[in-house]
């Protein structure tokens, strides 16, 4: 479980996030949403811990973040997965490189250890015979599961997801976001997404943090997104035609 | 690391290697060439060009002028290779994994350029080859005498300052371009723009650090 509790971060003049309070649930796909410039990015780089609130404290499993050692700090990092909306592979690394790389930096596993537990999570992603090619040699989305396969090859208890459909068509989009949803029941993991993907709310978002202009605007489940009054919520998220007659439909179908 | 280390010494030693044994070789040809054109009076011994040739190219040429093709070469690729990283999220990825980026990416450069006297030396006798072909082979001066004039006078410190210089200068061109590279922000065209700035700058820090050395090491 992961706290958060009253950050603010700034950068020069402008004050970035204004006092965010929240947490969010082990085993859970927490999503987070909002406009461009609402500050999702920042709050999530300050979640990882690339940047550091100037006010508030952010737990994990209790443990306050800025409190930590350098050591302890490093350990807690171990622990994170990170999906960049960019895949951010190592270009010089083959697929198999790139899944091997946490492995060999932080764990003392023998050269067939580390082959089996790769093998093994480029097949929980569907990715079987890629192993040898390079990252610029696959699609998009075999580079999204190939980011999925390297955030999670260390078992983390936490994963971060920075727009993970971004750039990929409509099916596979469904894919991933159902993969990041068995992944996290699978292993039980706190897993945060950083989504504009109104389809990834309505389908993966069992916990749902609206953010406006730096503040917590909403936040709820998926079915209860359905049923907010809240107008800041409702202007962005159904703005499309196509999401208005969705909610109708839903609406009218509860009563 | 071990690994990382002798990839960057395959890249940035092995890899400069062919070009500066180019240039070293047409360096010294020159060098001989212009000092046999400019020996007019029949006083001056015709051992000169030779003599000229080896200070110039040890002194100067194989280590200064070297280095300077190198920060073209060697220093463009490390910004241009660590700034693709960093736009493309690569160096937050490793941030995220707990991975001392900095230490990861650029120690293995330093580690890597220690070798790069090894090459300057290879650029020093072919330096000196080269002014004896162009000087031999071109009519300005008998090989005896060429050969007399490169022997004549030797101090030995001289190497010793060159290879000094060549340290020096190989950890800034290892350190300038990552500097460079590591902290930039942008997008790609913002790439491209550091690799210009990381060349500039790694050129005027060599030139300085050549002048204050050389003041340093054979000034009064």
């Amino acid at each position: 479980m992961i706290e958060v509790n009253d950050i603010h971060k700034s950068f020069d003049d402008s004050h970035i996030l204004k006092g965010i309070t929240t947490s969010f649930q082990k085993g859970k796909t927490n999503l987070i949403i909002g406009q461009s410039g609402s500050g999702k990015t920042v709050f999530l780089k300050c979640l990882l811990g690339l940047f550091t609130p100037e006010e508030g404290t952010i737990s994990y499993d209790g443990k306050i973040y800025t409190e930590l050692s350098d050591e302890q700090k490093r350990d807690l990092r171990q622990e994170m997965g990170m999906v960049f909306q960019g895949s951010a592979l190592f270009d010089s690394m083959t697929v198999e490189g790139n899944v091997k790389f946490p492995l060999e930096m932080f764990t003392k596993q023998s050269k067939s250890e580390m082959q089996d537990r790769a093998d093994f999570v480029l097949k929980r992603v569907n990715l079987v015979d890629a192993h040898h090619k390079f990252p610029s040699e696959i699609s998009g989305g075999m580079q999204k599961r190939v980011a999925i396969a390297r955030a999670i090859v260390m078992n983390p208890k936490y994963l971060f997801c920075d727009e993970p459909n971004s750039g990929l068509d409509p099916k596979t989009a469904i894919v991933i976001d159902n993969l990041i949803k068995e992944i996290t029941e699978e292993y039980d993991i706190t897993t945060i997404i950083n989504t504009h993907d109104m389809n990834s709310v309505m389908e993966i978002g069992e916990k749902i943090l609206f953010l406006k202009d730096g503040l917590k605007a909403w936040e709820g489940t998926n079915k209860e997104i359905f049923k907010t009054d809240n107008e800041t919520v409702t202007d962005f998220v159904y703005s499309s035609d196509l999401f208005k007659k969705v909610r109708q439909m839903y609406i009218e179908e509860r009563n | 690391m071990k690994s990382l280390i002798l990839k960057e010494v395959d890249e940035l030693i092995f890899g400069s290697l062919g070009i500066l044994i180019f240039i070293a070789f047409f360096m010294g040809a020159v060098v001989a060439i212009q000092t046999a054109l400019n020996i007019t009076s029949e006083l001056i011994p015709k051992n000169l060009v030779g003599f000229a040739t080896r200070q110039s190219i040890i002194l100067e040429f194989a280590p200064t002028f070297c280095s300077i093709i190198m920060a073209g070469k060697v220093g463009s690729y490390i910004t241009s290779s660590i700034g693709t990283m960093r736009v493309t999220e690569q160096i937050d990825a490793l941030e995220v994994m707990g991975v001392n980026a900095l230490n990861y990416l650029v120690f293995p450069k330093i580690v890597a350029l220690c070798l790069y006297p090894f090459i300057i030396s290879i650029a020093m006798y072919v330096g000196i080859f080269g002014g004896w072909m162009a000087a031999v082979f071109g009519g300005f001066s008998t090989s005896a005498d060429f050969i007399e004039g490169v022997q004549l006078d030797f101090i030995p410190f001289h190497v010793t300052y060159a290879f000094l210089k060549t340290l020096v200068f190989a950890f800034v061109l290892a350190t300038v371009p990552s500097y460079h590279g590591f902290y930039m922000t942008g997008g790609a065209l913002e790439v491209g723009k550091a690799s210009t700035t990381s060349f500039v700058w790694t050129s005027v820090v060599i030139i300085v650090a050549n002048y204050i050395l050389t003041q340093l090491l054979l000034g009064q």
